[in-house]
């Protein structure tokens, strides 16, 4: 117990300041009015789906987690379940065999919910594309308010991303 | 080299790995693998092909890992009835795949094989199959009735839970049946295959220069080592040689990833037994060296880094001096987290003894990778086989014969240390020179292997070339294929809140088996 003590004093607190909403990452105008928003932005809570991703996003939202981001510090956290949540986070192409569960899960979402698409795959099915196997871009089987590029985007890009979802900046 | 144990004709594939081909014919297939058991060749993977655009019928391929090297077996198999006999009960790990391989290419083993499909759910219908080349692949279905018969276990008292593919945490999506009594695991069965997206199918319009970007996202947590591995199947397949720097930088960047991951489910596992610090201690520790590889590399988990032909990013010798740097400061704190986690008697309690797989079940259904070794299985294709740059370095092979949870967590810890080790051997005796080698043309029809041990365990690419530079068939391996089955042993016996503490312990990809 001492030396566990020892390494929790010894390294302190590393987390970093989280990012400014990016009204550039929204796919359409903000739906939410302000009164709804001022609660949300105190307290948020996400479900995340993977809908066939390559698991590289997954990595990436495990990061936000660690203490660099602390996500939870700022009222944001990930719930079990999507009937407790007020926000979809949702990676990767939507394969077809995820299409049911995705759609699913959407609709065990109460209103109102806000659907956030993120890396490359989420915004335009990137290299899976659509196929046979796959339904391509999140936005083809969901509404989408916010997407966020990258492979995999970076912590604070999704950090970003949510946060956007949540303000009431008006899409550029 | 030696050669080849089996009684069969063959001729050597060329490339970094030593690897052999042979044709067999379907009446010999379990003969070969009975012979082959017998001589303590695992499994490594089985595919099948369409030949059909050469008038060849099907095939059916497995690939065997021997003592001499790696055995590419090629089954022709008819057009109009592509039917094998059965392994599975030779090579328990090979059920999913035969059935993955049917619900593909409509190519089906005979015998008392499980029939059931695999990846194909309700995406595509049972008639279609779509690694066949006059499959085309923008076709879409409206989706179809999704009926999969679950073995079910009866009792008094017995009921199931049924979990996913939508999981309580941040998880990739795969569906769980639990058949319980009170806490107690009767049975798991897996279902996999909800995310299977076409990946063998993108290959075969790609190029082989195309082939390494999709390559690095079979499953993202393993970039590096299947992009390594498809570079050498390319290389082998066109004959390049890449330069020596480059095959050195390539050690150090799959060290790195091995480094990452462990860091990454070390944390996981205390999170998982209520010790949240061990979480955000070992975050902090992954988050610093994914930084360190995004400056060093231009990219967190060093996807791209790793081309056919060498690698995109060199790295200047005040930048080597900076990874060594902040290697050894990591490396102090995994010491002393490592001291903690064995001194914790909480986190110990329950470690030891739940999810244990033994020496025996693992050798007889083919566990593999850091699982493996935690279970008494001493392979590592570092060491098996050492090629460059692996080969003046003498890795050291972490293993333990419990088979629990604790086991994996030591074998990752062990792990972990010497892949730090390596690195700083590596950036020690970096060779000067170039780090990429023009690709030479490939004549179609040529054979590629890329064989790598990653972090999770062997990663196979095996490549077949067509005309013009393309890919006619290639087949990504991944070593959860072989273990998943084992998770289902693993948790028998154990309470269902211990299952997330177990299948952390593996930490299997979905990705890379659904393809």
């Amino acid at each position: 117990m001492y030396h566990l003590l020892k390494q929790i004093a010894k390294i302190g607190i590393v987390t970093e300041p989280a990012p400014h909403p990016d009204a550039a990452l929204r796919a359409v105008e903000q739906r939410l009015g302000e009164a709804i928003l001022k609660h949300f932005g105190r307290s948020l809570a996400i479900r995340h789906v993977d809908a066939g991703s390559c698991n590289g996003c997954e990595l990436e939202i495990h990061a936000m987690n660690g203490p660099h981001y602390n996500l939870e510090r700022i009222g944001i956290k990930f719930v079990a379940s999507p009937r407790h949540a007020d926000m979809l986070l949702v990676t990767g192409p939507v394969s077809r065999n995820m299409e049911v569960a995705l759609k699913r899960t959407w609709e065990a979402t109460p209103d109102p919910k806000l659907v956030v698409a993120i890396g490359d795959c989420g915004c335009t099915g990137g290299i899976f594309g659509e196929s046979y196997a796959s339904c391509g871009r999140v936005s083809n089987v969901i509404p989408v308010d916010v997407a966020v590029p990258g492979c995999p985007p970076a912590p604070t890009a999704i950090m970003q991303g949510i946060l956007t979802a949540i303000s009431s900046g008006e899409r550029r | 080299m030696r050669t080849l144990e089996l009684a069969i004709d063959f001729e050597p594939i060329r490339g970094a790995m030593p690897a052999h081909h042979a044709v067999a014919g379907a009446g010999q297939l379990r003969e070969l693998c009975d012979q082959a058991r017998s001589k303590g060749a695992r499994l490594v993977a089985l595919w099948g092909s369409d030949e059909t655009s050469r008038s060849e019928g099907y095939a059916l391929h497995l690939a065997l890992a021997l003592p001499s090297g790696l055995l590419w077996l090629t089954v022709p198999l008819a057009s109009d009835h592509p039917r094998y006999p059965d392994i599975a009960d030779i090579y328990p790990g090979a059920n999913r795949m035969q059935r993955a391989t049917a619900d593909l290419l409509g190519i089906r083993p005979d015998g008392n094989a499980d029939q059931r499909k695999w990846l194909r759910h309700g995406a595509w219908p049972e008639d279609a199959f779509p690694l066949r080349k006059n499959f085309d692949a923008a076709r879409r279905f409206d989706p179809g009735p999704d009926r999969y018969p679950f073995v079910k276990v009866e009792g008094e008292g017995v009921h199931e839970i049924p979990v996913g593919p939508v999981h309580a945490g941040t998880i990739e999506p795969g569906h769980f049946r639990f058949s319980i009594v009170g806490e107690k695991i009767l049975k798991l069965e897996e279902r996999l295959g909800y995310k299977h997206k076409g990946i063998e199918k993108l290959f075969e319009a790609m190029t082989l220069e195309e082939g390494a970007k999709l390559a690095g996202r079979v499953s993202g947590d393993t970039t590096v080592a299947y992009a390594w591995a498809y570079a050498m199947a390319v290389e082998g397949a066109t004959g390049t040689e890449p330069p020596p720097r480059a095959l050195a930088l390539r050690g150090i960047l799959l060290e790195l990833e091995r480094i990452a991951n462990h860091l990454g489910d070390l944390g996981y596992l205390g999170n998982d037994v209520a010790l949240s610090f061990g979480f955000f201690q070992f975050w902090r520790l992954k988050e610093d060296l994914l930084r360190l590889n995004a400056q060093l590399f231009g990219h967190r988990y060093l996807m791209d880094a790793i081309v056919p032909g060498g690698i995109a990013a060199d790295i200047s010798a005040p930048r080597a001096e900076l990874l060594l740097e902040r290697l050894e400061k990591i490396q102090r704190e995994v010491l002393a987290l490592k001291s903690i986690y064995d001194e914790h008697a909480g986190a110990q309690d329950r470690f030891i003894m739940t999810g244990q797989v033994l020496p025996a079940l693992a050798e007889r259904m083919g566990l593999t990778g850091f699982a493996g070794r935690a279970s008494g299985i001493a392979h590592d294709l570092r060491i098996d086989y050492p090629v460059p740059p692996y080969q003046q370095l003498g890795p050291r092979m972490a293993s333990h014969t419990r088979g629990d949870v604790a086991a994996r967590v030591s074998v990752r810890f062990d792990e972990t240390l010497e892949s730090m080790r390596l690195v700083r051997a590596l950036v020690q005796q970096l060779p000067p020179g170039e780090v990429r080698a023009p690709l030479a043309p490939a004549k179609p029809g040529a054979r590629g292997v890329g064989w790598i041990e990653g972090w999770r365990g062997e990663i196979l690419v095996a490549l077949e070339t067509a005309e013009a530079n393309r890919i006619h068939r290639l087949h990504p391996h991944d070593p959860s294929w072989q273990n998943w089955p084992l998770l289902e042993r693993a948790v028998m016996g154990n309470i269902v809140p211990d299952f997330p503490l177990i299948n952390k312990s593996f930490n299997l990809s979905y990705s890379g088996q659904d393809l």
